[in-house]
């Protein structure tokens, strides 16, 4: 990691808890908005932050091993989450599952070597009068076929350099 | 988004504010008074008494205290807590206000769960409008020396954090762990003040009570189980999505409704709820029957109910926060044994077993999550014994 880039991590840590605070019940805002910006939580950014709020990096570690939207491996530009859970089941997720690992050439919990996509399972995710259901980063998708797959996939290469980790632009569906 | 198939539901007929107003010119005795007189039990699915858990926190003393709301919606087949949240956000925060002002809170949280995270701007947006027509902030409606307002904190994906002590750990940054209780939040809660956890749609009604009187909620449902429910029906069914029955509705009656009939099985409750065969279609969805948070699951005649409880205990597994032994050793045993009954490789002797140890779960476990995973797994081998014994490979 560059000097300046962990320049950059310590300043965005030391504004955020100036908004947020730096009591303990700052903590997972904090680590959320790290993860939206850098994409992960670095073992650096960790001691940072324990630093900041007074508390051994240990608990921090603690913190994002637990909460399944909290990083330590860098994620792509893109985290695609697929429900898993029974009603999207029902309705054919498996098909849709098959068809992200065929179009990204990676397997669930990996990361394309470009950097541009994660692939996760996600637990029931509320949509399941509407499955299968996945999010893109914040935004959901329902009703999604294998044939679907790759307008989504199309439409997030397009939104890709524009947009940051943010969502991707309404108009490309 | 919305596909509600009984319209109007009761909370579109609510008129905005006009049961905050209510509720300001009630002294707040009376106030929690009127809400314990509904009856009105916690819509998340624990059915609590929401009046006795208002009056104890407002009996607490304390130089802070707080409203949550649980919108970490995130049982199996549930979505009506998004449903409610899209469409009538403005109740669900008016009942907080309430609430603030029955037990002398001056602080709102809505722990919204990160899968959600495409409704903040949404809700953020709704909250401003309040602030602005000053039904949020200091002297609330102009009621002197009333202050409150509410803000919006996500959750970061875990599903124990709907179990309001694992939620308040969370709110105070910690892992998502359950606590030991006593206390109870209404004594010690969010940083050790006395804090009311309720469900999404609670808030809601107690707005509707305010409005339409205890009595009229009471008229509806059972005796024990008072009032209307908002339910989330999805699996084989010709029209799922979002319905509102009164309480104590027999299975069959929603199935006719949904167009699910010809159904084998109806889990109620989530994935930590009951597997409802047809035999038993005649049972009624009541806190005193069959209790559920809003989740139906219709399983059509062709489903294999094996299948259906692998789902649920990888589920768990993976959900489980691995604090107590029986919760986190447990649910990868039944699992295993779910494995083995697929290969065909499960004696009846061990699946007795795997039942016992079920059991053991069900009473020794820290908190609802261990005590309430091997539901579905009994209730189905209870059920459908002959599906799941004896397969080939």
């Amino acid at each position: 990691m560059l000097v300046t880039e962990q320049e950059r991590l310590r300043d965005d840590i030391a504004s955020w808890a100036q908004d947020i605070g730096s009591d303990r019940s700052a903590l997972i805002p904090i680590l959320q908005e790290i993860q939206g910006k850098y994409g992960h939580i670095s073992d650096f950014a960790m001691q940072i932050v324990a630093d900041k709020l007074g508390i051994h990096p240990v608990e921090v570690y603690s913190v994002v091993s637990f909460y399944s939207f909290l990083e330590f491996k860098p994620a792509g530009r893109f985290v695609i989450r697929l429900c898993r859970t029974i009603a999207c089941d029902m309705l054919g997720k498996d098909k849709v599952a098959t068809q992200l690992e065929n179009d990204l050439g990676i397997e669930f919990g990996e990361t394309t070597p470009d950097g541009k996509f994660t692939l996760e399972w996600a637990n029931c995710m509320g949509m399941c009068d509407q499955g299968p259901a996945l999010l893109v980063n914040d935004r959901v998708f329902t009703r999604v076929t294998p044939d679907k797959v790759t307008q989504i996939l199309e439409a997030c290469r397009k939104a890709f350099g524009i947009y940051a980790l943010g969502s991707i632009g309404e108009g490309h569906l | 988004m919305i596909s509600s198939h009984t319209e109007p539901l009761t909370f579109s007929t609510i008129a905005p504010d006009a049961g905050l107003k209510t509720a300001l010119s009630m002294k707040r005795a009376d106030l929690i008074a009127e809400i314990t007189n509904s009856q009105l039990k916690g819509r998340g699915g624990a059915g609590f008494p929401t009046g006795v858990k208002w009056n104890l926190a407002a009996a607490a003393q304390a130089d802070r205290k707080f409203v949550v709301c649980n919108a970490d919606e995130g049982e199996p087949g549930t979505f009506k807590d998004r449903v409610i949240l899209t469409e009538h956000a403005d109740l669900v925060f008016e009942g907080m206000t309430i609430g603030g002002y029955a037990i002398g809170a001056k602080e709102g949280i809505v722990y919204l769960r990160a899968e959600y995270t495409y409704l903040r701007k949404h809700l953020e947006q709704v909250l401003a409008d309040r602030r602005a027509k000053g039904l949020l902030g200091k002297n609330v409606c102009g009621h002197d020396g009333f202050d409150f307002d509410i803000h919006i904190h996500m959750g970061a994906g875990a599903y124990i954090c709907g179990e309001e002590t694992a939620l308040i750990e969370s709110l105070e940054g910690h892992r998502g762990e359950p606590r030991n209780r006593p206390p109870f939040p209404v004594d010690t809660g969010f940083l050790g003040r006395p804090t009311i956890v309720n469900n999404v749609e609670t808030f809601a009604w107690v707005t509707a009570i305010l409005v339409k009187g205890s009595q009229w909620f009471k008229s509806h449902g059972t005796a024990r189980s008072t009032g209307f429910k908002i339910f989330s029906v999805s699996g084989d069914c010709d029209k799922p999505g979002i319905y509102e029955f009164p309480m104590g509705i027999t299975v069959s009656t929603l199935l006719e409704a949904v167009g699910g009939l010809g159904a084998k099985a109806v889990q109620i409750g989530g994935a930590s709820g009951h597997c409802v065969p047809a035999a038993e279609f005649e049972r009624t969805i009541a806190y005193e029957d069959v209790a559920t948070g809003g989740s139906i699951m219709v399983f059509g005649p062709d489903r294999d109910m094996l299948h259906v409880a692998r789902n649920f205990l990888e589920f768990f597994v993976e959900e489980s926060c691995g604090q107590c032994t029986p919760c986190r050793d447990g649910n990868p045993k039944i699992l295993e044994c779910i494995e083995m009954l697929d290969h065909g490789v499960c004696s009846s002797k061990y699946l007795q077993e795997i039942c016992e140890l079920g059991e053991t779960m069900q009473v020794s476990s820290k908190c609802g999550l261990g005590q309430s995973s091997p539901n579905a797994f009994l209730s189905i081998v209870k059920h459908f014994r002959n599906e799941l014994m004896g397969r080939g490979l």
